[in-house]
């Protein structure tokens, strides 16, 4: 693997691939031409064009970066798990260009000195753009308004408090709507705090068997009555992130057919494993929010067809392997997800449940407009951010092929198609798979 | 999910290796273990307690905590059966992880020995009868344990009676019916198995107090009436007089408690002689006398 390749000035020529561009409805073969970082032209080169780089894509999809809408870098505070340098290292090698993390670092992203930091750090190494979502309250202790006006100066994404509680309703609509009087988006985590209750696992007919504390369906559903009811009164725009149950999607659905300025997501892993995939114990899918039943399953994708949800993210969450070796309840919550976010998602295409164009959307746009941010296109003169891939490729997952420090994954042994042969960070190639050009 | 645990306990033959969970075992090696448990209720009463099956064999005892009551009787199984003792005390520092496996291994102790116990009072023919467990349904691993046992061995009916708060979500689908009302819980049963309520349970919401759990699902004389004229009582230990049962029925002739506690040392004993009987499988076979 690569990550020096041409300098950023330079000119590339992408021949011959499939250009998928969901932004502006492009989906044929078209040469890309990249310089300046910028995008030159689009199957036409700009005028005295000459390329100093070329790739060849025949057989192959050029799409946007990707943007994953939440990605834990464990940096700063919980370096012995991943660092900023080693999670966008994989990012790249994953085709995910920009990375946002969630304000939950240590310490937490609530003044602008964090956020500088982030960008810093991934600048210098350089793999992946890194935005953040700055925290709602101080600390995320949710009790006191963080200074989100500057963290929204520094460039925060929104703010959010992560997946802490807020001490009581009355806060939460304070806090909602003195963000809204900057604009800022708030990323919302639906989850009731005293109706989960410490579970770990989906209450139901498994959790019950296994022993397992449980959290019930209505943990999530009646938080996002209530954040809807407080979205609605404060005139806020507001995030969903990751859905996990059918009724919420429904919710959600409802709301935005009412006009309600809100958008939600769910991760790759809910829109293929269930709470069966916990029977055995298996701490590895041991996920906050749990895995739910197969109707949940089937209701997050017809969600994410239908564009009710409107992006897939990775929920990356590496970690170290002492976490997940423990009893269930007690292990570290979360999925090593960066590596397996575009394959996995492509999957979905295989199985019907949406076109890949459809399916690349929502890795790409729909994030990236979410997050308010002018990437994921492919549109002339945009930011460079460029991923090559090999529909066909068919491999199956070894923890070898993982680039990210958790190799908490369960989809070792999948067999997985798609792989990602060349990534561009804003027109300069940081990734290139071995034996490739 | 069976199949993994099968395979992580039983050897290629389908013998016992490794004992950790009843489920993948199997209806019929929990009748083995139940049968050898029974060929072994005579040692308690010999002179020389003792059986050579496991000497030269060393058992280790890794408790988190101390537990007398728990430790003794795998110390004294495992003594009967002439093996070598080890008692490991890791510190009390290491707390969730221990108590884990004391949970674990009080629910292995419970499990066993209850099924044991009802076969000796009640016959083996566990289909003609009717099962009723009192309590704290929804934190008790010794519950749900027991649930998966009776159903294996094809009990008549399962009765589980509780508040809602303490029975688990889809409680019926683990092949049980559910009762809020005491009397119509335990009516005709054969056998009434008392589970231990815990204090914390009033913190928690689950309960307003012990009083109004007495109250509701306190077993007395009076209520046990209701069950057959020869059912059992059972209750897991340690008893919580005045909340699960009064004194009378503790102590009365129908309650099986004290001998619960003796036969958990044949249910051990039968544990360890069939787990560690595999590797000397190859040298001299032990006969039970």
């Amino acid at each position: 693997m690569s990550a020096t390749g041409p300098e950023s000035g330079a000119r590339i020529r992408i021949h011959g691939g499939r250009l998928v561009d969901p932004a502006n409805r492009i989906d044929d073969i078209l040469d890309l031409y990249v310089a300046d970082g910028r995008v030159a032209g689009v199957g036409e080169p700009p005028a005295a064009f000459r390329a100093d780089h070329e790739i060849d894509a025949t057989g192959q999809v050029v799409c946007p970066g990707l943007v994953d809408l939440c990605a834990r870098l464990r940096e700063p505070g919980q370096e012995h798990k991943a660092t900023i340098a080693s999670e966008t290292r994989a990012a790249a090698a994953g085709g995910i260009t920009t990375l946002c993390s969630p304000p939950d670092t240590d310490p937490v992203i609530d003044t602008p000195a964090l956020v500088q930091l982030l960008r810093e750090r991934s600048e210098r190494t350089g793999y992946a753009r890194v935005v953040a979502v700055g925290a709602l309250t101080h600390g995320l202790a949710g009790e006191h308004l963080s200074e989100m006006a500057a963290l929204s100066r520094a460039g925060c994404v929104g703010v959010g408090n992560g997946r802490a509680p807020l001490a009581n309703p009355l806060i939460q609509r304070r806090a909602l709507e003195y963000a809204a009087s900057f604009d800022l988006t708030v990323f919302v985590h639906p989850e009731d705090h005293w109706l989960a209750n410490n579970g770990c696992a989906h209450e139901g007919a498994i959790a019950t068997r296994l022993g397992l504390p449980g959290v019930p369906e209505a943990a999530e559903t009646a938080a996002v009555a209530r954040d809807l009811a407080l979205i609605e009164q404060t005139g806020v725009r507001a995030h969903f992130c990751r859905l996990s149950t059918a009724r919420a999607v429904r919710m959600v659905a409802r709301a935005q057919y009412d006009g309600l300025p809100v958008s939600a997501d769910t991760a790759i892993p809910y829109l293929h494993l269930t709470e069966m995939d916990v029977a055995d114990f298996n701490s590895l899918c041991h996920v906050a929010p749990p895995l739910r039943t197969q109707r949940d399953r089937d209701g997050l994708r017809a969600g994410i067809a239908q564009g009710a949800l409107a992006a897939i993210c990775s929920d990356h969450q590496p970690h170290e392997p002492d976490a997940k070796l423990a009893p269930f309840p007690s292990t570290e919550p979360g999925i090593s997800g960066l590596d397996t976010l575009l394959p996995l998602a492509l999957r979905l295409a295989r199985d019907g449940v949406m076109t890949m164009p459809e399916v690349i959307a929502r890795l790409t746009c729909g994030p990236a407009g979410i997050l308010g941010l002018p990437y994921g296109t492919l549109s002339a003169g945009a930011t460079a951010d460029v991923c090559v891939f090999d529909p066909q490729a068919g491999w199956r997952l070894t923890p070898a092929d993982l680039h990210s420090r958790g190799h908490n994954t369960p989809f070792v042994g999948w067999e997985l198609e798609g792989r990602v042969t060349h990534t561009l960070l804003a027109g300069r190639v940081v990734y290139t798979r071995d034996g490739h050009r | 999910m069976s199949q993994s645990n099968a395979a992580l306990q039983l050897d290629e033959e389908g013998r016992l290796l490794h004992f950790l969970t009843i489920d993948g075992l199997g209806r019929e090696m929990l009748t083995e273990i139940l049968d050898t448990a029974e060929g072994f209720t005579g040692v308690s009463e010999r002179t020389i307690k003792k059986v050579p099956l496991c000497r030269g064999k060393v058992v280790a005892n890794l408790f988190f905590e101390t537990s007398t009551r728990t430790r003794t009787t795998f110390e004294l199984a495992a003594k009967r059966l002439s093996a070598d003792v080890l008692n490991l005390n890791i510190s009390a520092s290491a707390t969730s992880k221990g108590e884990t496996l004391l949970d674990t291994l009080r629910n292995l102790e419970a499990m066993h020995v209850d099924m044991f116990t009802i076969r000796r009072e009640k016959g083996p023919d566990f289909g003609r009868l009717r099962v009723a467990i009192v309590g704290d349904i929804q934190h008790s691993r010794v519950a749900r344990s027991q649930i998966h046992a009776l159903n294996l061995l094809n009990t008549g009916q399962v009765h589980v009676v509780a508040p809602k708060t303490l029975v688990p979500a889809q409680a019926e689908q683990l092949g049980v019916k559910v009762y809020h009302n005491l009397i119509d819980g335990i009516r005709d049963a054969d056998v009434v198995i008392m589970l231990r309520l815990q204090r914390e349970r009033m913190q928690g919401a689950l309960l307003p107090s012990e009083h109004e759990y007495f109250q509701l699902y306190g077993l007395t004389e009076e209520r046990l009436a209701y069950a057959k004229p020869d059912a059992i009582v059972m209750h897991p230990g340690p008893i919580n007089r005045g909340v699960e049962m009064d004194s009378q029925v503790a102590d009365g002739p129908r309650s099986v408690i004290l001998q619960q506690v003796t036969h958990g040392i044949a249910v051990r004993m039968a544990v360890m002689s069939m787990a560690m009987r595999q590797k000397t499988a190859s040298e001299t076979e032990l006969e039970i006398p």
